[in-house]
Order: C-alpha cells, then sequence, then structure tokens
C-alpha cells in the first residue's frame, strides 16, 4: 500500500521550501498570458453594452473598419437580440496597436431600445417589478426545499430563540491579471492559445469543440497566471472571440479584458440575505433552525450558500430562491456558498449563546460534530487568549473599544481521478515532470518538485517541472474544490516510484544486490543491508546512455483524502468615533492534512485570511438601481485589502494525518463570522450585514443609544 | 418609440480625456525633444491627439529608440513597444492591472522616485533614468528585496510581484530600517489580491537586515 511515509522519514515533504518560480516572479521574467508578445500580433478589445437591459436595434461597423490599423471588426450580438446586462459583449475588434483598437471601439455604433432593468435583489421582487426572465415567476426561481426532523416539536424543546436577518452583497473576483487570451493559427487546422486559465485542458476543449477541430490541433498554455479564485475555467467569450479574430487575420492577437469588463462581467460571489429563526434548549443544543432566503447570481442562478452549516441540528426547514437581476452572471468564487453561509451561521450562534447566557465557543463546542475542530477550539483559543475577551460584550472603556469572535468551516478537496502525469530521468542525471495542470499561484510546480526530489533523494530545483501546457497530452483537472494538489500528487508520486523502481533495476546487478533492497539517500542511490555499495545519482543515471526512463503515474485512493475543517479568531479594535473596524489579530487553525509544503501552505491560508477580511469589511459591488450600472468597477471604489487593513496573522497548519488533501479554499470561509463575532464583543451591537463598514458601526450605535 | 431608444457610440473615458489634456503639454512643453522625431513631431505640436513622435528613453541603463503618440503612456512602451530596429521592448515586468494609478502593479522608478507608469506619458519620461523590475538585479545577484522576496515566499501568483519589490526597494533605499507601520505606508501604494502581505511584511524586514 502506498504512503507518504512519517514525518520523521521525510526530508522535504512538509518542509519549509521556497517555490521554483520564485526567481522569475520577482525578476519579472515570468511571463503570463497578459505579458505573452508574438511576431505580428495584433491587439484585441470589446465593445460592452453600457446598457442593462436593451433590444440590440443596429450595429454598424463600418467607421471602425475604415480607421487606419483597423484589422479585423466582427459582430457578437446579433440585431433584434437582447441585452441583459452591462458589460455584455457587442463586438469586437483587431488592431495593430491597443490604443488603435480603443479608438476603433469607439468609431462603431449601436441602437439600443432601452428596456425597464431591474438590478437589485429588491427593484426585481417587487410586486410590479419588470419581467426580465420569461422562465421564472417574479423574477425568481422555484424555491429550493429541505426538511429534516419536526420542525415546530424541536422549537417546543428550545428554551431561547433568536429572529434576525444576515446578508452579504455581492463581490467580485478581482483577478489581478484580468480574464483573456492570445490566439495564434499555426495554419487552419492548428491552434495555439496563452490562455489566463485554471483549466488547460477545458479550454483546449471548448475551443476545440467551437472551431471543429481535433483536440489535440489545440494547444493552450498557462506558464502563469495571475489569480482566478474560481472564475477562469472555460475560454469564455472572449477566448473564442479572439481565436476568431486571429483566424481572419491570420495574426496572432492578444484581448485582455479591461479592469471594468472585470468586474462585470469576469464572475462574482453571489448575494445571500437569510431571514433565520432559531432555538436552543437550556443545557446549549441547537434543537431547531427555519431559514427562507435568497440570492443573486446575476442574470443566471447559481447563488446557493450554506445554511445551516456546520453545526449539528436536528430539527430544520429551509428556503432558497435565486433572484434574478440584470447584472452580469456568478461563477465560482473561493469556497462557493459557504463564507457568506457561514458568517450567517456563526452570528446566530453568537445571538443564541449569548440569549442562554454561555460562552460562545462552549456553546460550538456543544454543537459541532467535528473532532478536528473541537481540537482547534482548544488551541486557537490559548493562542489568542480567548480569556481575555468581554465577557459583557461592548464593556470595555473609551473611545477605542477591543472585541474577540470565533468562527468555523468545513471543506471537502479530497481530489480525483483524471490526472496523467509522467517523470522522466535522464541520462545526465536530469529528471523532469510533467502533467496537464497549472499553477494559478498555490505552487503546485513546487510540490510536484518536492514529491519527486523526495522520491529520487535530489533537491527540488534539481526537477524540470512543465505544467500550463496541453501539449505533451497529459491532461489534469482544473484548478477548482481546492483539488488539485490531492488530484496531482498521488499520481507524481507514483510515476516518481515506477521511474525510481526501473532505474533500480538498472543498477542492481552492479551494485551486487536484490533490486528490493536499493535505496535513494543524498544524490546516491545505496544498498540498505550493506552501507558500503553506494553508487552516486549522476554515475546511476549515466548508465541510461540514450535509454531515458519514462514513467507515468497512477491515481492512487490511499495517497489523499477529503474533508478539512477550520476555526479562526479575530481580535478586533472598533473607534467608536469613526465607525472603523481594525482588526489586531486573526488565529487561522487550519486543517491541512499532509501539508507538501508548509511554506506555501502558508501563504494560502494567509491569503484566504485576508479575502475573507476584505469580505467582512470591504467588499461590495455596488449597482445603481436607476441607470443599472455598476457603480465601483474599478480598483479604487472597489476596495480589496491593502497593506493597512493587515492583522497580525497566525496561520497554523493543523496537520492530522498523512495524506495530501487541498487548503486553496476553506481558510476564506471561518474569517468574516469572526470578525463579525469580534465586531460583537467589542462594542455589544450587531452588524447584520456585510461589509462592516463604518457607517453600519456608527448606525447601530446610534440605535443601542436611542 | 424614437425616445426610448438611446445611441451607445462615441465617449470619452476619464483617462482618455487626461491624456488627452496631456497631448496639448507635452507638445507645447517639451517641443524640442520631440522635435527629434522630424515630421511627425510637427504633427505633434499642432496637438493632434494621435500624432507621433520618435523619442528616446533610458531604460534600466539602455537607451531605447521607440516611436509613440503623444497619448502613449510608459507602460505601454514598456509592455508592447517596439524600437525603431523593429525589437520588441518587452519588459512585461511591470504589470497592466488597474489602468489609472489604483494597484501599484506597474510602478516603476523614474529618477529613483517611485512613479505608475500607467499614469505617466512616454514623452514624460524622456530624458530621465527608468528603472524597472529587470533592471533591479545586478547580472545573477538578485537585489536583497529579491532573495528575501524568494525565501519567504512573498509572493503567490506573482502578478503583483514586480510592482512590490520596485517599491520595497525604493522603500528600503531611502529607510534602510523600516518599521512594520513604515513598511506599511511604503507598500501601501501597492495591491495584492493573493493576500501575500505578511510574507511581504517579513520579507522586507529580512531584506532590511542586508542592506
Ligand atoms: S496599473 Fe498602474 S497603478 Fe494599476
Ligand atoms: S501574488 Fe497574486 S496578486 Fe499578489
Amino acid at each position: 500500500m502506498a504512503s507518504w511515509g512519517e514525518a520523521s522519514e521525510s526530508r522535504l515533504i512538509g518542509k519549509r521550501i521556497p517555490r521554483l518560480s520564485g526567481r522569475d516572479k520577482v525578476t519579472g521574467k515570468a511571463k503570463y498570458t497578459f505579458d505573452i508578445n508574438r511576431p505580428g500580433m495584433l491587439y484585441g478589445r470589446i465593445l460592452r453594452s453600457e446598457i442593462a437591459h436593451a433590444n440590440v436595434v443596429g450595429v454598424d461597423l463600418s467607421e471602425a473598419e475604415a480607421l487606419p490599423g483597423v484589422k479585423a471588426v466582427i459582430q457578437i450580438v446579433e440585431v433584434g437580440n437582447k441585452i441583459r446586462y452591462q458589460g455584455q459583449e457587442i463586438a469586437a475588434v483587431a488592431a495593430e496597436t491597443d490604443d488603435i483598437a480603443k479608438d476603433a471601439i469607439r468609431l462603431i455604433h449601436v441602437d439600443l431600445e432601452e428596456l425597464p432593468h431591474v438590478v437589485t435583489e429588491a427593484d426585481a421582487m417587487a410586486e410590479d417589478a419588470p419581467q426580465i426572465r420569461d422562465d421564472w415567476a417574479g423574477n425568481q426561481s422555484n424555491p429550493n426545499v429541505r426538511e429534516e426532523g419536526d420542525l415546530e416539536g424541536g422549537f417546543a424543546q428550545a428554551a431561547v430563540e433568536v429572529e434576525a436577518t444576515y446578508h452579504a452583497p455581492v463581490q467580485t473576483h478581482v483577478c489581478l491579471e484580468t480574464h483573456g487570451n492570445v490566439a495564434e493559427w499555426e495554419d487552419e487546422q492548428n491552434l495555439t492559445v496563452w490562455a489566463s486559465t485554471q483549466g488547460v485542458f477545458g479550454v483546449r476543449n471548448d475551443l476545440a469543440g467551437s472551431f471543429n477541430l481535433p483536440a489535440n490541433q489545440v494547444r493552450v498554455i498557462t506558464e502563469h497566471m495571475g489569480g482566478g479564485f474560481g472564475s477562469k475555467f472555460g475560454p469564455g467569450v472572449e477566448g473564442r472571440r479572439v481565436a476568431e479574430l486571429a483566424r481572419i487575420t491570420g495574426r496572432p492577437v492578444k484581448l485582455m479584458l479591461t479592469r471594468k469588463a472585470e468586474h462585470l462581467v469576469a464572475g462574482n460571489r453571489p448575494s445571500m440575505t437569510q431571514h433565520v429563526r432559531a432555538g436552543a434548549t437550556g443545557d446549549g443544543r441547537l434543537i431547531a433552525y427555519d431559514m427562507k432566503g435568497h440570492g443573486t447570481g446575476g442574470i443566471s442562478s447559481g447563488a446557493g450558500f450554506q445554511a445551516p452549516y456546520v453545526y449539528d441540528v436536528p430539527n430544520l426547514r429551509t428556503e432558497r430562491v435565486n433572484v434574478a437581476v440584470n447584472v452580469g452572471n456568478q461563477r465560482a468564487m473561493r469556497a462557493p456558498g459557504h463564507p457568506q453561509g457561514a458568517f450567517a451561521m456563526d452570528s446566530l450562534m453568537d445571538e443564541l449563546a449569548e440569549k442562554l447566557g454561555m460562552n460562545p465557543l462552549e456553546f460550538r463546542r456543544i454543537n459541532d460534530p467535528s473532532e478536528v475542530r473541537q481540537a482547534q477550539y482548544t488551541l486557537g483559543a490559548q493562542e489568542i487568549g480567548w480569556h481575555r475577551r468581554n465577557s459583557v460584550p461592548g464593556a470595555g472603556t473609551g473611545v477605542k473599544k477591543r472585541g474577540m469572535g470565533v468562527g468555523s468551516g468545513q471543506w471537502g478537496g479530497g481530489g480525483g481521478r483524471g490526472t496523467q502525469a509522467r517523470v522522466t530521468i535522464n541520462s545526465d542525471g536530469t529528471v523532469e515532470a510533467v502533467t496537464g495542470t497549472q499553477d494559478i499561484g498555490t505552487g503546485i510546480r513546487t510540490a510536484i518538485a518536492i514529491i519527486v526530489a523526495e522520491e529520487f533523494g535530489l533537491a527540488p530545483t534539481d526537477i524540470m517541472v512543465t505544467v500550463g501546457d496541453s501539449g505533451p497530452g497529459l491532461p489534469s483537472g482544473g484548478s477548482g474544490g481546492s483539488q488539485t494538489t490531492a488530484s496531482v500528487a498521488p499520481v507524481i508520486k507514483t510515476a516518481a516510484a515506477a521511474a525510481k523502481q526501473k532505474l533500480f533495476e538498472r543498477i542492481a546487478p552492479q551494485l551486487n544486490a536484490p533490486v528490493g533492497d536499493l535505496r535513494v539517500g543524498n544524490r546516491t542511490i545505496y544498498v540498505v543491508s550493506d552501507r558500503t555499495k553506494t553508487i552516486k545519482w549522476e554515475l546511476a543515471t549515466g548508465q541510461l546512455g540514450m535509454d531515458s526512463i519514462s514513467e507515468g503515474g497512477e491515481w492512487d485512493e490511499e495517497l489523499r483524502q477529503g474533508g478539512v475543517a477550520g476555526t479562526q479568531f479575530a481580535e478586533v479594535e472598533v473607534d467608536t468615533e469613526i465607525g472603523e473596524v481594525r482588526v489586531i489579530k486573526i488565529v487561522a487553525v487550519q486543517d491541512c492534512g499532509l501539508a507538501i509544503n508548509r511554506l506555501t501552505t502558508e501563504s494560502q491560508i494567509n491569503g484566504g485570511v485576508i479575502m475573507g477580511l476584505g469580505q467582512a469589511l470591504l467588499e461590495e459591488r455596488l449597482m445603481d438601481a436607476l441607470t443599472g450600472r455598476m457603480l465601483n468597477a474599478n480598483l479604487e471604489d472597489y476596495k480589496v485589502p491593502g497593506t493597512f487593513e493587515i492583522p497580525e496573522i497566525k496561520s497554523i497548519v493543523f496537520d492530522t494525518h498523512r495524506k495530501v488533501t487541498g487548503i486553496g479554499e476553506p481558510p476564506c470561509i471561518p474569517t468574516p463570522g469572526a470578525i463579525a463575532n469580534a465586531v460583537y464583543n467589542a462594542i455589544g451591537v450587531r452588524v447584520r450585514e456585510l461589509p462592516i463598514t463604518p457607517d453600519k458601526i456608527l448606525t447601530a450605535l446610534a440605535e443601542k443609544k436611542a | 418609440m424614437p425616445d426610448k431608444e438611446k445611441k451607445q457610440g462615441t465617449s470619452i473615458s476619464r483617462r482618455s480625456f487626461l491624456k488627452g489634456v496631456g497631448t496639448g503639454t507635452v507638445a507645447a512643453t517639451v517641443a524640442p525633444s520631440v522635435l527629434i522625431g522630424g515630421e511627425k513631431a510637427a504633427d505633434a505640436q499642432e496637438g493632434d491627439a494621435v500624432a507621433s513622435a520618435t523619442i528616446q528613453l533610458n531604460i534600466n541603463g539602455k537607451p531605447y529608440q521607440v516611436e509613440v503618440e503623444a497619448r502613449t503612456t510608459l507602460l505601454t512602451v514598456l509592455r508592447d513597444g517596439i524600437d525603431t530596429s523593429g525589437n520588441n521592448v518587452d519588459l512585461t515586468g511591470a504589470k497592466l492591472i488597474c489602468d489609472r494609478g489604483e494597484c501599484g502593479g506597474c510602478t516603476v522608478m523614474v529618477d529613483g522616485s517611485l512613479v505608475y507608469a500607467c499614469m505617466m506619458l512616454a514623452m514624460d519620461a524622456q530624458d530621465k533614468q527608468i528603472t524597472t523590475v529587470e533592471g533591479l538585479a545586478d547580472g545573477d545577484d538578485l537585489h536583497p528585496v529579491q532573495e528575501a522576496f524568494i525565501q519567504h515566499d512573498a509572493l503567490m501568483c506573482g502578478f503583483c510581484t514586480p510592482g512590490f519589490v520596485v517599491s520595497s526597494a525604493a522603500l528600503l533605499s531611502e529607510n534602510t530600517k523600516p518599521t512594520l507601520e513604515e513598511i506599511k505606508v511604503g507598500l501601501s501604494g501597492n495591491t495584492c489580491r493573493c493576500g501575500t502581505y505578511p510574507f511581504i511584511f517579513d520579507a522586507v524586514k529580512a531584506a532590511s537586515k542586508k542592506m
């Protein structure tokens, strides 16, 4: 049975190892899709609708086509079709420079017959709202209802009840490298695309289908990628159209979305509004939970959220609907449905605990079925100094008040089948590892090198890793669901083990020892029964001559495991005069399974916490009901965390077993709930709406006074 | 219902307006160096929005002759520019992220000061020393900030990294022993979406010990 071995035996796995791409990234050498410059390359741009809802009456491309430097103009929307949200694609151009492309876009004339729009959920759900989806009544999907146990019986047992409404607005991904591609046709039948994507094979297959080509005649390359967070799987309209522009012009074309378009059409985390009534027994058992909620994923559905979350509730009823608005569609965003659900649930838990007169941590201990989190509560509480928290919320004196809160999360991330990989040992001692996954910033390239180097007694820098290229024809899944490492690691490990076995078979006769007695040490192969028999790595591989060893790997269920629990504790300081919340410290205790690289694992936890902090305090897509436009489609008014917002973060890699799991998403889940609870503990008034901005704090404080 | 029909045609964004204004200023004030471009510079003097000229930029100690329009930003030259012999400038370390001075992804040094290259017109960068992230290392020897960023994993996707590296190097050249607060202030013009900040702070501290 394959295993990762004991921690004490690992030379590299589980250690802190700088990522292999570091040097290229700090010197500016790393080429992202946005940086690709091909000979003769044209620049593409897309004209998008500024109107949220309209009939397309006419599109006139002629002036744009006549502009010198413009090489192609294509119409995307048909006359007679509908525009359904701001940012929807109307036409695209390819020109000699980006500035000319920009000019050309302005020369396209579009006649739109404006239709009444709804861009906020309140407007969409209003009685006389314009109907924007033919298949839904009242702009709402059919309710999704779940019932368990006996709700009324549950409430009958409850000693305390809480009824409250929690809300989290739409958040956008804000990938710093916007979505986009560079497309180049070698000939009529062969297309190469540099794509900023989380799934090179998904993009390959989509484009092959769109252009009716055999899949292996489309090559997709993503050497480095500037953030996706769930929004970059398919090629999108822009990807298919840039390939079309390249085909028409016979030249490579680069088309990257503008920052504004990135906010409007490249995905978002759906909103959540939930009205909950819940009860707990006198001895602190969560006993009944009744939730009615909705959210919007734009014109599409997909606005699900977790409710209830992680804690056991025997008697429940939940009812959820999707609300349609004339706004760009949602896409998966880091732990879809979880952080907003966790925020509401953890807020509710604290409200119930307070009614019971119970420490919120104690109340969680009673209701949380996860043994892992039970241990994490103890560790996290120690680390933050939970005893220092206000036993009476808002009890502190002075203008600036401090408080502490806790939140929880749960994720899958166990990986799956579908990855092919190849590990090659060349006669000069070099080693190559190739697979079709992609490094979206999580460090999978380095993880692969660590696994192979551990197997061979080499250093990670000795391993040449190729990922992010469909060319070698070794598929792997898209990087989503925190599945990448757990999907790829077992296959790489078994490929390396198979290659090592082949090398041992070649070397064993020379060492005069049975194959089973051979082991790798530091750049050597030795015989375990007679340690005087050794051969240096390069000497061993030198025997291979032209005959390099190249082995594929296999999926191995035993090397991975899904299911990760996490807990976070927050300490905040609230300025009661200006309403500002400053997070002082976050303790993130994150179940990680076997962390292949402790350093990059900590980075992932930090990153999740910071994204969660943004959701808690800063981020909100603002729609103008009147014009139907997004008010903050830039990086100034849509605020993501910057240096001033960063607290002390204690990321604790909580190892529970020696199997690989994924942790890209889970660390962002508990943060908003922990911060919201800390704010309450500081000031004694609860803000039930994210983001917790100064206006909401001041309003809440004023209401408390009144 | 003609009154309901809207024409979505030519529109001027805030930035194209700004760059347009820049055009006039450039043509008026830096005419002598623009004149290097000969005929084309004459167009620029008339304030034509798409007038172009050949200018010289000194980037990482190397002269580049590039043809630019009055509205062309320094960032466009670095990333997309083609010099007069037909070679790509190809200094793509500085990134285009927000295109309006909000994120610091395009940070470079101009005469030792930090500049958002997306907000500077190429013509305004003449007769100055421009240093990009590609110019920080001394051959194979990385700048201490670069070395520290690698060791402390102060990067994830790495898209923001060149901007942070340049800002950090500039910070340490002015203040070799910054406190955490000073680091936060010094890097407040840069944004990272992956959330690498804690390790960036660690890296800058570590680098400061080597300065
Ligand atoms: S791209 Fe220049 S500051 Fe953002
Ligand atoms: S490392 Fe990805 S944006 Fe900073």
